[in-house]
C-alpha cells in the first residue's frame, strides 16, 4: 500500500528468508513480491510452519492403522474408538513464548491446542501439559514456573476444559529455554469430524472470533524459527494475548455450527494467522480464495494489509459454508456474542487473490506457498560429547551402606516430589469426566454414553534422550504404553511433541534422525499408529541446546470404565510384586543427578519383545481383577515406585515392607531406572495364580513386600536398608516443590 | 421436580448439572438462556451453576447480575421460589444482594481444585434437610474467588439466624485454620438468606453425586430439593 518498504536482501534476511530461499521464490512466482507478499512467504515457510528441516525425517512413521480415521497433515490426528464416537487429539509446543512471557505465553498454547481439536468438530474433553524447567537454582525458574501454571490454569480452568495430568522436570539444559507442550483431546461423533478445506467454487469465506490487532505478528516466523540470543526480550511483543473467555464462548459456537451439514470446512488462525488457514484450506482443494481485508473485522484502525495477514491475534477461526447459509451462521455467532463476517470467497483457480480498499494487494499461486519451501537436506552427525559421557564407572561412585539418605533425597527432589502444588491450580474435575486425578500413572476419563474410557499419558526423559537419542525416545514411547496399560487401557495411537536445538548444526539433526527412529521403530513393534505431531527447533540460547526432548502422548482404550486400575496400595495385608527384571544400570538416572550431579552413562536397555509382554500380562492381571495397584517404575527406580504407591490418596497412606534378594549393588536395585517394570500389589491367595500367570508369558515376577503399618522398610538381603516414617516420607514428598514455588526471592 | 439451569456465557458447569440432575436423578431438567426474561413460575428450582460467567472479568459474578435472566430470578427468588448457586453461581447470588457478603480472592491467590470436607451445620432448610446421615461430607472445590467475607457483626447475624450451612472442616468435622482452604471468614464455604429459599455454595455437589465415583455426598443435597417438591 502507501509507502511499502522496497524489497531489497537485507529485508528479505530480516524476514527470516535466505538468499538460496528468495531466489526460489523469484523463480516459483517469476517477478518480485511485494511487501505483503513477502511477509506471506516469510511466515509459511518458516521452520515453524513448513516443517522444511524435519519434513523428510517424519516421513517414516506409522501413521496407519484399521482405526485411524485422519493422521498427520489435518489439524489433529482422529481415532475410531466404537460405539459411534472418535477421539481427536494432539500436543503442540509453545516454547518460546513462555520463556518470554510465561502466563500469556503458555495460555495462548493451550488455546491454540484447543481450538485444533474443536476445528475438527470435536468438543475438547481433556488437557494435558508437559513442562520443562531449568535448574531450581536459576533465579528465572520460579519465576517461569509460577508463570506458566498460572497462565494454564487461567486460561484452561475458564474454558471449563479440565486439565487432568502432565509432567513437570526440571534440568539446567532448559535454564535458557524452557518447554511448554500442550496436549488437548477432544470427543466427537465418528461421523461427523470436519476438515480444513474449502470445497467447490462459490462457497463462502467466514471470518469467526475475536477482531485481529497487531498482536503475535511474526511470532511463528521469527519467535518460534530462531535461537535465542541477546536480542530475545525485543521480541516480547510477538507474543500473542489470550483471552478464555472468547475461546468458550467459540468452542460453544462452533460446535453449534458444525451440526449443519453446509458448513464445508474449518481452520483455525494459528501461527500465521489468516495467511496459513486461507492458503492451507485452498490448497487442500485445489481450489482458490478470494478475500477482501476491509471486511475482516480490526481491533484497531490504520492496520495495513501484511499487519492483517500476518496478525496472530487469538481465537480466531475460518469457516467455508456453502452460499445461501451465511444469515444462519451469522444469526448463531452473535448469539454467542462473537464477531463474524463473510471476507470471501472460494475461487475456480489455485490461487489465493486478496483485496483491500479496492485494490489487489496479494496475487499468488497456492502451492509455492504452502509447498515450495524446500526440504532442506540437513546434514547429521553423530555429536562427539557422546564418546565422553558414554562412560560410568560403577566402581567409581562411592556406594552407600544404607539407602536412607539417597532415598529422602531424591523424594524431595522436584522431579519425583508430588506435582500437587502444580495441579491443584488447575480444574481437572470439571464435566464429571475424570476417574482417574492427576497424581497416577495416566489420566483416564469416561466416555460419557458408553460404557468407555480413555487413558492419557505424557512422558519422555530427556536424560535417557540426551546419552541415547534412539533408545531414549523408544523409552519414551514405552512408557507412555506401560503407563496407560497400568490404568488398565490398551495403546491405540501416539502424537509427539519433538523438541530439538538449532536444525542447522548437524549434531542436533542427528539428535532428531534418531529420535524419531526410535519412535517409528518402537511404533512400529507397538503397532500404535502416530496420529499427529508437531516439531519445535530452534531450542537454544546463546548456541546451547536443551537436551533431545521428544515428548510423546499415548492415548489408551478401556472397554469397561468398571476396570480401571490405579497406582496406590488398596489395604494393608496385601502383597506387592514386582513385574520384570532389574539391571545393573544407573546411567541417566535421577539418582546419580541428585547425588552425584552427573548425567552420564548409558541410558537403560529396551527389549521391546520382554517390553511387550510385561505390558499384556499386567493389562490380563488388571482386565482379570487378579490385583488392586500397578505402578510403572522410572524416575527414581523401585524404592520411589513403591513409596508413591503408599501415598495413596491425599489422605490415605499405607506403610510398605519390602525384602529383597539380590546380588545387585543396594543402589542400584532401589534407584536404578531398568525399563520394563511395574508394582503391583495383591490379596495373597492370588499369588499362586499370578505366578501362573506370569510363567505363561514367559515375564519375571517377583514377591517383594506387604503393605501396611507405619513405616516403609526394605531389606536387602536380610540386611536393613531403608526405614523411615510412612507419614513423614510421604509430608516432604507432598510439600517440596509447593515450597520452593512459593518462596519469595 | 422441575429445574431450570441458567447459562450465562461462559458458564461451565451447567452440563454437570444437568447431567446429575437429568440422567442421574430423573428429574425434568430445562435450559434458561441468560438473554432471555422467562415466567418461571412452574419451576421448582433454578440453578446458577459454575463457571467463568464473562470470563469473571471485572470481579467474578459483578457483570452477569445484569443479565436479563436475573430480571426473572430475582423476583422468582423473592416470591419464594428456590435458587440454588454453586461457585459461581454462589458470586453471581452475592452480586446480585440475593445473599448477603461477598467472594473475594483466596488467601493463596490460586486456583484452588481438590477435594475438601464440609460441615453440614443446619437441616432445617430445604437444601439439607435430607443431609442428617452425613454431618460431615467431602466435596470438591474450584474457584480462585471463594473466600467469604462478612464484616463480624453481620457473620454473627447470619449465624444466629441459622442461615450458615456449611463450613470447611477436617475429615473429623473440626473446624481448623489448616481445613480453611480458602481463608473464608468463619469457615463458611455456603449459606442461605434469611427466607431459606436462596442458597450459594462454593463447593461442588454436582461433582460428587454420579455413583460412578466412590463419593456420592453431594447427593443429600439435590435429594433434599427433590423430596421438598413432592410435598
Amino acid at each position: 500500500m502507501q509507502n511499502e518498504p522496497e524489497i531489497t536482501l537485507q529485508l528479505v534476511k530480516d524476514h527470516g528468508l535466505t538468499g538460496e530461499e528468495y531466489r526460489r521464490i523469484l523463480n516459483l512466482i517469476g517477478r518480485t513480491p511485494n511487501f505483503t507478499e513477502l511477509g506471506i512467504f516469510s511466515v509459511m515457510w518458516s521452520e515453524h510452519c513448513s516443517y522444511k528441516s524435519s519434513r523428510p525425517f517424519l516421513k517414516n512413521l506409522p501413521t496407519e492403522g484399521p482405526n485411524v480415521l485422519q493422521g498427520p497433515g489435518e489439524n489433529a490426528g482422529v481415532i475410531d474408538i466404537g460405539d459411534g464416537f472418535a477421539v481427536v487429539f494432539k500436543i503442540e509446543s509453545h516454547n518460546h513464548p513462555s520463556f518470554i512471557e510465561p502466563h500469556q505465553g503458555a495460555a495462548t498454547g493451550v488455546g491454540g491446542i484447543m481450538r485444533d481439536i474443536f476445528t475438527m468438530g470435536a468438543r475438547p474433553i481433556a488437557l494435558l501439559d508437559s513442562l520443562r524447567f531449568g535448574e531450581m537454582e536459576d533465579p528465572r525458574t520460579r519465576f517461569l514456573l509460577n508463570g506458566v501454571v498460572d497462565g494454564i490454569s487461567s486460561y484452561g480452568n475458564c474454558t471449563g476444559v479440565p486439565t487432568v495430568g502432565g509432567e513437570v522436570y526440571f534440568d539446567s539444559c532448559y535454564n535458557g529455554n524452557i518447554l511448554v507442550n500442550a496436549f488437548c483431546l477432544g470427543l466427537a461423533k465418528s461421523d461427523g469430524i470436519f476438515l480444513a478445506k474449502a470445497g467447490g467454487v462459490g462457497n463462502r469465506i467466514l471470518y469467526v472470533g475475536s477482531k485481529t490487532g497487531r498482536d503475535g505478528i511474526h511470532g511463528a516466523s521469527l519467535l518460534a524459527s530462531s535461537e535465542f540470543d541477546e536480542t530475545t526480550e525485543e521480541k516480547r511483543p510477538t507474543v500473542q494475548v489470550g483471552d478464555p473467555f472468547t475461546e468458550k464462548l467459540l468452542i460453544e459456537a462452533c460446535l453449534e455450527i458444525m451440526e449443519f451439514n453446509w458448513v464445508v470446512g474449518v481452520q483455525d488462525m494459528g501461527a500465521a494467522g489468516l495467511t496459513s488457514s486461507s492458503f492451507e484450506m485452498a490448497h487442500r482443494s485445489e481450489a482458490g480464495v478470494r478475500m477482501d481485508l476491509s471486511k475482516v473485522p480490526l481491533r484497531e484502525e490504520g492496520m495495513t494489509p501484511y499487519e492483517i495477514l500476518l496478525s496472530e491475534s487469538q481465537e480466531r477461526m475460518l469457516f467455508v459454508i456453502e452460499p445461501g447459509h451465511e444469515g444462519e451462521a451469522i444469526a448463531i455467532l452473535e448469539k454467542w456474542g462473537l464477531d463474524a463476517a463473510i471476507i470471501g470467497e472460494v475461487i475456480d483457480e489455485p490461487g489465493v487473490r486478496i483485496e483491500f480498499k479496492g485494490k489487489e494487494v496479494v496475487n499468488l499461486p497456492t502451492f509455492p506457498v504452502v509447498d515450495g519451501a524446500l526440504d532442506l537436506k540437513r546434514e547429521t552427525k553423530r555429536p562427539k560429547y557422546l564418546d565422553k559421557i558414554d562412560q560410568l564407572n560403577l566402581k567409581e561412585l562411592p556406594e552407600p551402606s544404607r539407602g536412607d539418605h539417597a532415598f529422602l533425597k531424591l523424594l524431595a527432589c522436584p522431579n519425583i516430589a508430588s506435582k500437587e502444588w502444580v495441579y491443584e491450580q488447575y480444574d481437572h474435575m470439571v464435566r464429571l469426566d475424570t476417574l482417574v486425578l492427576p497424581g497416577s500413572d495416566a489420566a483416564v476419563l469416561r466416555i460419557k454414553g458408553t460404557k468407555k474410557a480413555v487413558a492419557i499419558s505424557v512422558d519422555c526423559n530427556s536424560r535417557f534422550c540426551y546419552l541415547d537419542p534412539y533408545n531414549g525416545a523408544a523409552i519414551a514411547v514405552a512408557e507412555g504404553c506401560r503407563n496407560v496399560t497400568c490404568s488398565g487401557a490398551k495403546p491405540i495411537g501416539l502424537t509427539n511433541c519433538l523438541n530439538f536445538g538449532n536444525p542447522e548444526k548437524p549434531e542436533i539433526m542427528w539428535q532428531f534422525e534418531q529420535a524419531v527412529k526410535g519412535i517409528g521403530d518402537t511404533c512400529l513393534f507397538f503397532d500404535i499408529p502416530v496420529v499427529s505431531g508437531n516439531v519445535s527447533l530452534y531450542n537454544e540460547t546463546k548456541g546451547e541446546a536443551i537436551f533431545p526432548t521428544p515428548i510423546v502422548a499415548v492415548v489408551g482404550l478401556i472397554e469397561d470404565q468398571t476396570k480401571i486400575m490405579t497406582q496406590g496400595f488398596k489395604k494393608p495385608g496385601h502383597r506387592i510384586g514386582l513385574i520384570g527384571f532389574t539391571l545393573e544400570e544407573l546411567g541417566g538416572s535421577e539418582y546419580l543427578k541428585v547425588l552425584f550431579d552427573k548425567t552420564e552413562g548409558k541410558a537403560p536397555a529396551l527389549d521391546r519383545k520382554n517390553e511387550k509382554q510385561v505390558q499384556e500380562f499386567c493389562l490380563e492381571l488388571i482386565q482379570k481383577g487378579l490385583i488392586q495397584s500397578a505402578h510403572d517404575c522410572s524416575e527414581g527406580g523401585l524404592a520411589i515406585a513403591v513409596a508413591e504407591s503408599c501415598f495413596a490418596t491425599p489422605e490415605e497412606t499405607l506403610g510398605a515392607k519390602l525384602e529383597l534378594e539380590s546380588t545387585l549393588r543396594g543402589d542400584t536395585l532401589l534407584f536404578g531406572e531398568s525399563q520394563s517394570r511395574i508394582v503391583i500389589s495383591f490379596p495373597e491367595e492370588l499369588t499362586d495364580q499370578i505366578k501362573n500367570l506370569a510363567l505363561s508369558y514367559n515375564v519375571d515376577f517377583s514377591l517383594i513386600g506387604i503393605t501396611g503399618g507405619s513405616k516403609f522398610t526394605v531389606s536387602i538381603n536380610g540386611q536393613e536398608y531403608i526405614k523411615q516414617e510412612i507419614e513423614s516420607i510421604k509430608n516432604i514428598w507432598k510439600t517440596s516443590l509447593g515450597r520452593y514455588a512459593g518462596q519469595t526471592t | 421436580m422441575k429445574c431450570g439451569i441458567v447459562v450465562f456465557p461462559g458458564s461451565n458447569c451447567d452440563h454437570d448439572c444437568y447431567h446429575i440432575l437429568k440422567d442421574v436423578l430423573n428429574q425434568e431438567t430445562h435450559w434458561l438462556w441468560h438473554k432471555d426474561d422467562v415466567d418461571l413460575s412452574s419451576y421448582d428450582l433454578v440453578i446458577l451453576p459454575g463457571g467463568f460467567s464473562y470470563g469473571d472479568y471485572l470481579r467474578a459474578g459483578a457483570i452477569s447480575r445484569f443479565s436479563p435472566i436475573m430480571n426473572s430470578v430475582i423476583p422468582f427468588a423473592e416470591n419464594g421460589g428456590k435458587v440454588l448457586g454453586i461457585c459461581n453461581g454462589f458470586q453471581i447470588l452475592v452480586e446480585s444482594g440475593l445473599l448477603p457478603g461477598a467472594l473475594i480472592q483466596n488467601r493463596t491467590r490460586k486456583f484452588i481444585c481438590k477435594n475438601v470436607y464440609v460441615r453440614i451445620e443446619s437441616t432445617d432448610t430445604p437444601f439439607t434437610q435430607q443431609c442428617g446421615d452425613k454431618p460431615i461430607i467431602q466435596v470438591p472445590i474450584a474457584h480462585h474467588q471463594g473466600s467469604y467475607y462478612i464484616d463480624p457483626l453481620s457473620l454473627n447475624d447470619i449465624e444466629e439466624r441459622g442461615q450458615v450451612l456449611f463450613r470447611y472442616c477436617d475429615a473429623k468435622g473440626n473446624i481448623t485454620e489448616s481445613s480453611n482452604p480458602n481463608g473464608s471468614v468463619g469457615s463458611v464455604a455456603g449459606l442461605c438468606n434469611e427466607q431459606k429459599n436462596v442458597m450459594g455454595m462454593m463447593p461442588h455437589p454436582e461433582r460428587c453425586a454420579d455413583p460412578l465415583w466412590s463419593n456420592t455426598d453431594g447427593q443429600g443435597i439435590f435429594q433434599s430439593l427433590i423430596s421438598q417438591s413432592r410435598i
